[in-house]
């Protein structure tokens, strides 16, 4: 790296935990740029994946047995690591397991949003809204009679905030935030928005799924309501996601799923719930993805997240840098200069995205190339697709410039 | 590489990309369609002429926009089809459109290989009254 500011993060370390890096695909070794996607697992996680198996598996909750007992523990404990990886006072009790961000996004949808939206509710959200907020809540406005508002989009890749104070009003029932945009890399104001939602009485829900894993994030000083994010995106397992609801909030909604484990006391004709969080997770939960997440917190805090979040957003302003002195390439996004999340979206001249995608794969780069779930997004700005490189702990200078050079050979066989 | 390389740029792809044959309109075609491929953006319109028994495709041109892929793809099938039967359109599947292309197509970009053929085969069938449809898409 050589760079001053990154010696506190130690890469060449870093990388020595994800052995997937020394892949070689005919002779040339993978350039993972598709961490956005979702991110490697390090050995640390992985063993800790194996090691459950091996050792503590069993049925959480119910069991009286010792496995059993060990099992739940753990998985009860990960909830509060994961609590206090995002600042959340009420421990276990904010801090739902689900399956994945999109997942979290629907429980609130369906337990509070089909319940207590009418047609004079508005749902405000953003025009850089993932596909995970943004069809839920709109599918759910469209049963409930609710209306969806957007907030617009700068030219820059911000939010206009003007627009923002504009439409959200009295009638706002609830603010749907992306915190980092998975497709222009803008980090939003979340606690300046959550204000705004509050002094209407609306709630604000935070979709963290590209901010929880690059950068500190305490859901108590932006004073998210709920907040989602997912742990295959922050070096955990795929098969987890996490919801963070203020526990006030959590206690009035009704559960998302019934079944076994989310019930206190069960007769032939009726039912009551759990405590919190198990109400939320009916059914056997995500036992051992919830114990390896709780190990990639650690991982990650051991690493620390202002490290990696000064560490991102060093790559994406190399990255830019580099594209925008190629003249041929449109980045989205804030302009170079601007703090980011470590995702650079663009798009060349004369190599549609999913062509370069194809070539860089020879080169063995890795990156996303599609509408990244945004479609509305890309719409607005009137490009079909983009490519995405983006960064995670494990990412360095030099594997931007092989980025550069498969650019460069893609322009190439297109001359 | 195996599949989804640069093995699939193979000259002839490219060629069709940078030069695309039969590109642009007809005045009064038989039926023209249009068709996308919303995972890629690809859009591509077909205009067909069939000869007066409407049994056999005269000419075709074609216009569009996308990936290097699907308008090769749409290139050389405007060629192909001419003198074709509409029957023999009707019966091509993807294997006839990967031989037609002559390289491997990944798994992720066939659906912008089959745009073209699609959207004639479509076209050709909203025309016979065999189908009521606006667009194609890749994705229906």
């Amino acid at each position: 790296m050589g760079h001053s500011e990154s010696e506190a993060l130690d890469v060449e370390r870093i990388r020595e935990d994800f052995p997937i890096l020394q892949r070689e695909f005919d002779g040339e070794q993978v350039v993972y740029l598709d961490n956005a996607a979702t991110t490697q697992t390090p050995e640390p996680v992985v063993e800790t994946i194996a090691d459950y198996y091996r050792t503590t598996n069993a049925n959480v909750h119910r069991g009286l047995h010792q496995l059993s007992q060990e099992a739940s523990i753990a998985y009860e404990d990960a909830h509060d690591r994961v609590a206090e990886f995002i600042g959340a006072s009420g421990e276990r009790e904010e801090i739902v397991f689900t399956k994945n961000t999109t997942e979290s996004e629907n429980l609130v949808a369906y337990a509070w949003g089909l319940n207590e939206l009418g047609p004079e509710d508005e749902v405000v959200l953003t025009e850089m809204e993932h596909h995970a907020s943004l069809v839920t809540w709109q599918q759910i406005a469209k049963k409930t009679g609710a209306t969806c508002r957007y907030i617009r989009v700068e030219e820059d890749g911000t939010l206009d905030m003007d627009h923002a104070r504009e439409i959200i009003t009295d009638d706002t029932a609830m603010l749907s935030v992306v915190h980092v945009s998975n497709t222009l890399g803008t980090v939003n104001p979340v606690a300046e928005l959550a204000d705004i939602a509050h002094d209407h009485d609306a709630y604000i829900f935070v979709d963290g799924a590209q901010s929880v894993p690059n950068r500190p994030v305490d859901v108590e000083a932006i004073d998210a309501d709920f907040l989602a994010f997912s742990g295959h995106k922050m070096a955990g397992p795929t098969g987890i996601g996490v919801l963070y609801g203020k526990k006030h909030l959590l206690e009035e909604m009704e559960p998302y799923l019934y079944g076994g484990m989310m019930i206190n006391k069960v007769t032939f004709e009726d039912s009551k719930w759990n405590d919190l969080p198990w109400k939320f997770e009916a059914g056997t939960p995500v036992i051992c993805q919830g114990i390896a997440l709780a190990e990639a917190c650690d991982y990650l805090d051991d690493i620390g997240m202002e490290n990696i979040r000064r560490h991102e957003n060093e790559l994406a302003q190399y990255t830019l840098e580099r594209l925008d002195d190629e003249g041929d390439v449109t980045a989205l996004g804030p302009p170079a200069g601007v703090e980011r999340g470590g995702l650079v979206s663009f798009n060349l001249d004369s190599v549609h995205a999913h062509d370069l995608s194809s070539i860089l794969n020879d080169s063995a780069v890795a990156i996303r190339a599609g509408d990244h779930c945004t479609q509305p997004l890309h719409d607005k700005l009137g490009v079909p697709a983009s490519a995405r490189a983006s960064f995670y702990v494990y990412n360095t200078r030099e594997e931007v410039d092989k980025l550069i050079e498969a650019i460069d050979d893609a322009r190439q066989l297109f001359a | 590489m195996g599949i989804g390389g640069s093995d699939m740029y193979r000259q002839q792809i490219l060629d069709h990309y940078k030069n695309p044959r039969n590109y642009g309109e007809i005045e009064e075609p038989t039926f023209t369609h249009v068709g996308e491929n919303p995972m890629c953006g690809d859009e591509i319109r077909m205009d067909v002429v069939l000869d007066d028994d409407e049994e056999t495709i005269e000419r075709v041109a074609f216009r569009g926009d996308g990936c290097a892929i699907s308008q090769a793809s749409a290139s050389m099938l405007s060629e192909k089809l001419a003198g074709m039967t509409v029957e023999e359109l009707d019966a091509m599947d993807r294997d006839d459109v990967t031989e037609m292309l002559g390289v491997d197509i990944s798994p992720m970009r066939v659906k912008c290989a089959v745009l073209a053929e699609k959207v004639a085969q479509d076209g050709a069938d909203i025309y016979f009254g065999e189908k009521d449809l606006d667009r194609t898409s890749t994705e229906d």
